[in-house]
């Protein structure tokens, strides 16, 4: 597996990290004080090609791949991981779906659009009682001549308030639990949609969690994606991206959390020497940098194997998983070697240690993960030593 | 109008930079080189330039460095110049600055120039010297560390600013005319996705010096690096402490003359 960036991918690697400790340090943390979700940025993003990333140039994209949505997502997360998520959701789940799933004329009518950044796409799975098991999904699509009305209610929908596209999982069949999900294309402005309350979260701040409202919301047959009765599959099957997308995240916010430690250790005296010189720190950052490499050794292999058209379901599974661990994990140290002061708002460490937690939380649990991933060891035992 | 503007990749302002052991130069290995930071204003002020022209305008990027440098080529080619002249020769491992000026001279020369845009130096070896040495041999006018520019309205002269001690000066030059710029001319964009995938398709021309017409190196000789030493270490910091300003003072002197041996 290449481990080592091409050229090209170095240029990009340049360019959103100038992008990130630029442009987007200089608001990134009054955005998270004031919880204000930064339309500029997201312009800016798309006119630099990174919310049409694996989008074909005939739709405007750029048609790079997951891997180099990576390199994105990990020095934005560097600086400020709420913007990640909408650049994660929004090209790993929205634009993919869309691609795959949507027909011609949905494709010509909205991916424009969406590739450039004009149009935030979003993702919309969850409700009160289906979070974990999306089989559980209760609004209903009802079909009515050439529409389909939707009613009920989707919580937690990140960017919702901001979105051109929503894709939304709705419920065409009630005697069937997996078969009887469809996805849809929703617009803002379709009739009978609306958005409700929004989340106070723990950490994320600069983005928004919103419930979507959908009241008798007509919705034309032509934007289901794919075909009745494939919602969970299309559901599921953009996870496996969606997965590597928020590894990255949880790598970035490791990476933006090590270096603060690192760099304040070495500024920091007690006791008549620097703490990076005391043993128990020295410890600390081995410990960090160990994982820190081993995480990024998942994800980076999980997203050149979706690249490269392989079944990457357990790969993906793995580094979100333990990805989002060690980002606790190593925000968790970095705070302690700041002491006091990274308890403080005044310390990037204060925000990273908040947002890191939701990496473990969103897009799948760390529980789930370890279920596809025990599912898919257990399979390759069956196959490899048949009972 | 065939707008020039010269590139240079030097080792990145974070690198930690350390001598290597023949003393010949800095250890390379582990070090990140960009673009000079000072030539993205240069690059930037080209396009800026072209697309205010529209037409047939064209920014070419000229650049004097190790094979490896086409990465900082097609970073400026992302950001969109149109083509690029490296200069690549076993020969031109660490020239000297006249010799730089003189190959670059040459290559411009050969493939005709309007006006021409870098930096106000290299940040790495800091001699500024490069730009006056191509002025000199094009026989062009060079205005330094400009701080803004435009062109007079006909397009004949080229208007150009700078910042002085307590205001700014206004500088009106003949084309063609070399123009080194400073940071504040403007904000040098970056590479876009679509930028770098168009630029794989974008030209680099690959020139040696034999393609250029030299058969020897030329300026050689005119100045020589002896050899590269590190920064002294700096010394402990020791405070002079006394109850009256006029004891500590007498303290200081009596450290400098007799501990320091300095005056
Ligand atoms: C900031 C934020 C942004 C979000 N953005 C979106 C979005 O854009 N779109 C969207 O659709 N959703 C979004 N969500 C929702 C998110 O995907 C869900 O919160 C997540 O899937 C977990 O579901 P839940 O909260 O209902 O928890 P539950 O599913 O109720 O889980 C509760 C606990 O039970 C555990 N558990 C559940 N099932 C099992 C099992 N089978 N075995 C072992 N343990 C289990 C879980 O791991 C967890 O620890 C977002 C959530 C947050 C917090
Ligand atoms: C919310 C809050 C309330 C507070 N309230 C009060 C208060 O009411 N009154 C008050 O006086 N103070 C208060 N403090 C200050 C608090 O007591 C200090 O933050 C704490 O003692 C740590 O000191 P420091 O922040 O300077 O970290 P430092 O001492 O600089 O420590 C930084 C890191 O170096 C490590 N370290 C330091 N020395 C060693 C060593 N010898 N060996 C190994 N590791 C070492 C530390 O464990 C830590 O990980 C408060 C702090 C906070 C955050």
């Amino acid at each position: 597996m290449q481990l080592r960036l091409s050229e090209e991918e170095r240029m990009i690697q340049k360019t959103i990290r100038d992008f990130a400790r630029k442009d987007l340090a200089a608001v990134a943390d009054q955005a998270n004080l004031d919880a204000v979700f930064q339309d500029e940025i997201y312009r800016k993003l798309g006119e630099l090609g990174f919310m049409g990333v694996t989008v074909p140039e005939e739709y405007g994209g750029v048609d790079l791949g997951t891997f180099c949505l990576t390199l994105a997502l990990e020095e934005i997360s560097m600086v400020c991981p709420a913007t990640a998520i909408a650049v994660s959701v929004h090209n790993e789940l929205a634009n993919s779906i869309v691609l795959r799933y949507g027909s011609d004329a949905v494709k010509n009518k909205f991916l424009p659009a969406m590739a450039s950044g004009r149009s935030i796409g979003v993702y919309a799975i969850t409700e009160t009682e289906a979070g974990s098991d999306v089989s559980a999904i209760r609004m209903s699509a009802v079909r009515e001549g050439d529409e389909y009305i939707l009613n009920g209610n989707k919580i937690f929908i990140s960017t919702g308030d901001k979105a051109g596209v929503i894709i939304v999982v709705a419920r065409t069949n009630a005697d069937d639990r997996t078969g009887g999900l469809t996805a849809f294309l929703v617009e803002p402005n379709f009739p009978g949609f609306s958005i409700g309350k929004t989340e106070h979260k723990m950490g994320m701040k600069a983005s928004t969690t919103v419930e979507l409202v959908f009241e008798d919301c007509r919705v034309p047959a032509g934007n289901v994606l794919g075909s009745p009765g494939m919602g969970m599959k299309i559901a599921l099957g953009a996870l496996d991206g969606g997965r590597i997308g928020i590894a990255s995240q949880a790598l970035g916010i490791a990476q933006g959390a090590m270096d603060s430690a690192v760099l304040f250790a070495r500024e920091r005296s007690q006791f008549g020497q620097r703490i990076i010189d005391f043993q128990g720190t020295k410890w600390k950052i081995a410990d960090m940098a160990v994982k820190l490499d081993a995480a990024r050794l998942l994800v980076y292999r999980a997203a050149r194997m979706k690249d490269a058209g392989e079944q990457c379901s357990k790969e993906a599974s793995m580094a979100k998983l333990y990805a989002t661990r060690i980002a606790n994990e190593i925000a968790y140290e970095s705070m302690q070697i700041h002491g006091g002061v990274g308890y403080t708002e005044e310390f990037r460490i204060e925000r990273l240690f908040r947002d890191a937690r939701v990496t473990e939380i969103y897009e799948g649990t760390s529980e789930i993960q370890r279920l596809v991933i025990a599912k898919k060891v257990i399979e390759e035992y069956e196959q490899a030593y048949p009972s | 109008m065939k707008i020039i503007v010269l590139l240079k990749r030097v080792p990145d302002t974070e690198a930690k930079i350390l001598i290597n052991q023949e003393g010949t130069g800095i250890r390379k290995d582990g070090v990140k080189f960009v673009i000079n930071t000072y030539d993205e204003y240069g690059i930037e002020e080209g396009l800026k330039l072209k697309e205010k022209l529209g037409g047939d305008s064209k920014v070419t990027v000229f650049c004097l460095g190790p094979e490896e440098s086409t990465e900082v080529i097609r970073t400026a080619l992302a950001m969109g110049a149109d083509d690029a002249v490296h200069i690549c020769d076993p020969a031109l491992e660490s020239p000297a600055p006249f010799t730089t000026s003189a190959v670059l001279a040459k290559a411009i020369k050969d493939e005709g120039f309007d006006i021409i845009f870098c930096g106000k130096q290299g940040i790495d070896d800091d001699t500024a010297q490069v730009q006056g040495g191509i002025a000199e041999a094009l026989g062009i006018p060079q205005v330094n560390i400009a701080s803004s520019f435009e062109l007079s309205e006909d397009g004949s002269r080229a208007l150009i600013g700078r910042r002085i001690e307590g205001g700014n000066e206004k500088i009106e030059s003949a084309l063609p005319v070399i123009v080194t710029c400073d940071k504040g001319i403007n904000e040098p964009r970056y590479a876009s996705l679509p930028g770098i995938m168009k630029a794989k398709k974008k030209e680099i021309r690959t020139r040696t010096l034999a393609d250029l017409g030299f058969d020897e190196m030329p300026a050689a000789g005119r100045s020589k690096i002896l050899k590269w030493l590190p920064l002294p270490k700096g010394g402990e910091c020791r405070m002079v402490e006394a109850e009256e300003v006029s004891d500590a003072v007498k303290e200081l002197a009596r450290l400098l003359r007799e501990e320091a041996k300095i005056i």
